[in-house]
């Protein structure tokens, strides 16, 4: 049994391979880029603009309007990298409909990459909004004791947050995939939907926990 | 090992990748059109609101002239009306007077016909009654009027008190002359006769001026300087004259009111 698409190897070289993980991502970036371009090379300031405008502008007030709620001021700042790992995630769940597609999303990799993104972007953040100083001093509150409790904490948190999104995908894969060859079509479709709403929840809880995770690195409270 | 860590490099690339794509694609020109698309709907609303504001002014404004333009009308009318009062009043006061005018110049008219009238009547009938008398006293007793007017009006100056005579001894010496004057022409008898009752009366000699003035209707006078003696049958027709005005005057009146 297959558990991960990175085991789909296209092409390989030495330690350089091309994988169904690294293939699909190409395509959906492809098709994401492709597609904001497309839309948004007749992007209209006017008061009637054109249905898939008004989609996109729907979703990037949504983006920004969950970032604003959930604490960071300045959404703008933090827009590209929470905004895109909500959408890049939303996508590749979301996609499980087509058929023959294996989401990249339920290879431990991808989602150990987006969660070493996190890992990385919560002190970059954090230094760029309160200083080095600032930002390491989060480490000492409320005392110096809970120093190795945060270093524990943002690396459980960054292994969590890449076995969640894993475990979830992965799982609604594989009991799709073993309903097919022992139940008839009808359940396996209810578990594709059911699949797809998991897909959407955890690409929201992925995108919210990062949000969360930078809010406090910005706050200076920790987590 | 599920973690290729090949894969986990690429795919950290792809990311960052994707956010810059999405980035450069998405979120800037999304965001840019949205300020614009804000910054147009305030820069509408605040033309709105500028508008309505400018509205709101015209309306007062608007309100203000038409309130000044009532209060003008209001007192437009009223001066107006009082000079459209005043101009009635003065008109009808005008159209009194020339009516009154009119009718005061109607009664003198009337009366003015009615004195006339009223002395055509009185000569008329003097004239009828001298006639009708003369004839009776002719057919009758064979007697002239004309005898009997000059017996009557020598016995009037042979009559006079003694204040009358002197005053008519004194305008005879002034005057030196006497005026006769009869409504017919006396005979010498007649002429005579009276000489010499003025004559025998005053004591004195004059010269004596017979004329015929048939306006006297019957009758005689005597004159010398504004002092006269006289003698006619005016005095008789006076009650009848002063029936017949009365009638008259009775009639003019009823056309006066009317």
């Amino acid at each position: 049994m297959r558990l991960s698409p990175d085991e789909i190897i296209f092409w390989q070289y030495g330690f350089i391979k091309l994988n169904a993980t690294i293939s699909i991502t190409w395509v959906l970036m492809i098709v994401m880029g492709v597609g904001s371009k497309f839309i948004t090379r007749r992007i209209s300031c006017d008061m009637h603009v054109s249905r898939w405008q008004n989609l996109l502008e729907v979703v990037v007030i949504s983006i920004k309007k969950q970032i604003e709620d959930v604490g960071l001021s300045q959404s703008e700042r933090y827009m590209g990298f929470l905004g895109t790992l909500f959408l890049f995630l939303f996508t590749a769940n979301i996609c499980t409909i087509l058929p023959f597609y294996e989401p990249p999303t339920s290879s431990l990799s991808t989602t150990a990459a987006l969660a070493i993104c996190v890992f990385v972007s919560v002190p970059f953040f954090g230094i760029l909004k309160q200083g080095l100083c600032g930002y390491l001093q989060s480490y000492l509150r409320p005392t110096f004791i809970m120093l190795p409790f945060h270093v524990i904490s943002e690396f459980t948190r960054t292994v969590a947050l890449a076995v969640r999104l894993f475990g979830n995908m992965m799982s609604g894969v594989m009991i799709v995939a073993i309903l097919l060859t022992i139940t008839p079509f009808f359940f396996p479709i209810f578990m594709s939907l059911l699949g797809l709403l998991i897909g959407t929840v955890q690409a929201y809880i992925f995108s919210v926990l990062a949000t969360v995770f930078i809010a406090a690195a910005t706050r200076g409270g920790g987590e | 090992m599920l973690i290729d860590w090949f894969t986990v490099i690429a795919q950290i690339i792809n990311f960052l990748i994707l956010v810059w794509l999405l980035k450069r694609y998405l979120y800037t020109p999304i965001l840019k059109a949205l300020d614009v698309r804000e910054k147009k709907v305030a820069s509408q609303l605040k033309d709105a609101e500028k508008a309505k504001s400018e509205a709101q002014n015209e309306k007062c404004e608007f309100q203000r002239k038409n309130d000044d333009f009532d209060k003008e009308r209001k007192n437009l009318f009223a001066k107006v009306s009082g000079e459209a009062a005043d101009e009635q009043k003065r008109l009808f006061n005008e159209a009194r007077d020339e009516v009154e005018s009119f009718r005061l110049k109607q009664l003198e008219s009337l009366k003015s016909e009615y004195r006339n009238l009223n002395q055509e009547i009185a000569l008329k009938t003097q004239q009828e009654i001298f006639a009708i008398a003369k004839k009776t006293l002719s057919d009758l007793a064979n007697i002239k009027l004309e005898d009997s007017i000059a017996e009557i009006f020598i016995e009037q100056v042979s009559n006079l008190s003694g204040e009358e005579k002197n005053l008519l001894a004194s305008a005879i010496k002034s005057s030196r002359q006497v005026r006769l004057q009869s409504v017919f022409e006396l005979l010498p008898a007649q002429r005579a006769a009276i000489e010499l009752a003025v004559e025998k009366k005053l004591a004195i000699e004059t010269e004596f001026k017979f004329e015929t003035v048939p306006e006297l209707v019957s009758g005689i006078e005597l004159i010398a300087d504004g002092y006269k003696v006289s003698w006619n049958i005016a005095d008789y027709i006076s009650s009848l004259e002063k029936s017949v005005g009365g009638l008259i005057e009775k009639k003019t009146k009823n056309l006066t009111e009317e």
